[in-house]
């Protein structure tokens, strides 16, 4: 199973300080195990352009679709048996400390 | 034997049936088809043969494998059409047997696939107004109008509700299993956390009182299927002391009574013999510990006078450290009250309260009331019960009141 995780800041000012985990050792870990396909950290959402096309036209604009403060850093693709296993892996990633990891699963197209 | 009384014996054999079964058909062939409407369906289709046959047929000798394999067939049935995977239906005919008496093949292995749909229904990625609704329907096998009455919402809006939490089941793959290791640990508080809104929801004052037995038979199954886990057998502690009051604890108008008022032998004394039981093999250290063994000070009182006040402030001074609130505090100020003079209840209420943290909460006022009056400040008391009176309205206002007048 296929999940999506995003990294994402936290405004609440409530981090959790034990045991701060390395997020080198972190990728290193999950790549070895083969349970993250691939990820990366995003650029500042002020480096974001949001395009739509309506009625035929494009439209760009500069920014996040969304104004929150609350903002999406980074992404690893994830391959677990089960949301167990991804909640596991999310866990330990040290943003799970600070800020807030969003775990989608991919929508199963067989159906 | 006449008809009607064939029709009315078999009914009960049903309902009996069904109440020892029904988790067991839904969650063995939820892990079998992985189909979670499927099992739920085949299982109801069983309920109502069963109905329709068992009058004429008479009783089988062992009904819940009857069931279990009328359920199991008709999933094949399904499946068949809908031509699944083969891996599934072989393991559905290994499932059971040909003959319904040897269906109770594998007890271990039905065992756990209920406390496997225990912690499926409770899973934390789930909301969790939809874990004790899911739990209620899947694993009690409660119709969902009845849910949706208990929860003040449409049935469409609680079929809805049960769906979308099925939908998220299967698309987020949340897994149908127990959790082993440390996970078993951090998840059974959020179990027992469900179990414990579905028996408020059947205990308090307008609930529906059939899921308070529901949450009882549920902690049962854990306390059997988890042995060893103190806060398990706590939590059946503390519900079945609650629940040994529920013939006493209103009067003939239907208004609650507080415990001073209530007629304490009407309480169920085997349910609170058997609670004291099972406290004794729990460790006085989880908050349902505490919270029964404080609930076992009161149910074992011959009187209010006569409670063993030491032990329930001693509880609550533990209690507060494991799991503080507010709420905790101000208990814990009135068990001092009683257990050390309303001086040392006064103090700890004025801690309590410090910050604004029971600001707004009436019974607070009530406690200070209560102390003020012990201490013999009877003006000053009967000013507080009148404040508090005006926070209620009812049978809790008039009590406050008459209290108020105790003391002018």
């Amino acid at each position: 199973m296929k999940y999506l995780m995003f990294v994402c800041t936290d405004t609440a000012p409530d981090t959790d300080r034990s045991d701060w985990p390395d997020v080198e050792a972190w990728v290193a870990e999950n790549d070895r195990r083969g349970r993250r396909l691939d990820g990366n950290a995003l650029a500042g959402t002020s480096a974001a352009t949001t395009v739509r096309v309506r009625n035929g036209e494009l439209l760009v604009s500069d920014g996040p679709f969304a104004e929150t403060k609350e903002m999406i850093v980074g992404y690893d693709l994830l391959e677990c048996a089960d949301l167990d296993e991804a909640i596991e892996v999310a866990r330990a990633h040290p943003m799970a400390r600070e800020g807030r990891i969003e775990l989608r699963p991919f929508m199963d197209l067989d159906d | 034997m006449t008809d009607q009384v064939a029709v009315a014996t078999a009914a009960q054999a049903v309902a009996t049936a069904s109440t020892g079964s029904y988790a067991r058909i839904v969650a063995t062939l939820i892990r079998v088809t992985g189909d979670w409407t499927l099992a739920e369906d085949c299982a109801q289709e069983a309920l109502a043969l069963a109905l329709q046959r068992w009058p004429a047929e008479g009783v089988p000798a062992n009904p819940g494998g009857w069931l279990m394999t009328v359920a199991r067939n008709r999933a094949i049935d399904v499946l068949r059409r809908a031509t699944v995977e083969r891996r599934k239906l072989r393991d559905l005919a290994v499932l059971a047997p040909t003959e319904p008496d040897r269906a109770a093949v594998g007890e271990e292995e039905i065992v756990d696939d209920r406390l496997r749909l225990i912690f499926t229904c409770c899973h934390p990625a789930l909301a969790l107004e939809a874990r004790v609704a899911l739990t209620l329907r899947t694993v009690c096998g409660v119709p969902t109008a009845d849910i949706a009455r208990a929860f003040l919402v449409a049935e469409s809006t609680m079929t809805r509700r049960l769906t979308r939490a099925k939908t998220k089941i299967a698309d987020a793959r949340i897994p149908y299993r127990v959790p082993s290791g440390p996970m078993l640990a951090e998840r059974l508080p959020g179990v027992l956390a469900v179990l414990y809104l579905l028996f408020t929801r059947g205990y308090d004052a307008d609930g529906e009182p059939a899921f308070a037995t529901e949450a009882i038979r549920l902690a049962r199954l854990l306390d059997r299927l988890l042995p060893g886990h103190s806060e398990v057998a706590a939590l059946l502690a503390l519900f079945l002391l609650q629940h040994s009051r529920r013939h006493a604890r209103r009067d003939s108008a239907g208004n609650l009574l507080t415990l001073d008022k209530q007629d304490r032998r009407l309480w169920d004394h085997a349910a609170i013999a058997e609670a004291v039981d099972l406290l004794a093999r729990t460790r006085p250290d989880g908050p349902y510990a505490l919270q029964a063994r404080i609930a076992a000070c009161h149910a074992t009182a011959p009187s209010v006078e006569a409670t063993d006040w030491p032990a329930v402030a001693r509880a609550y001074d533990r209690l507060a450290t494991v799991q503080p609130s507010p709420v905790i505090e101000l208990n814990r100020a009135v068990a001092h009250g009683y257990a050390h003079g309303p001086a040392a209840g006064l103090a700890l209420l004025a801690v309590a309260r410090a910050g604004g943290a029971l600001d707004g909460y009436p019974l607070a006022v009530a406690a200070e009331a209560d102390l003020t009056a012990r201490q013999g400040d009877r003006a000053r008391a009967a000013a507080l019960f009148r404040r508090a009176a005006d926070a209620h309205t009812g049978a809790e206002r008039r009590a406050l009141l008459d209290r108020a007048d105790e003391f002018s």
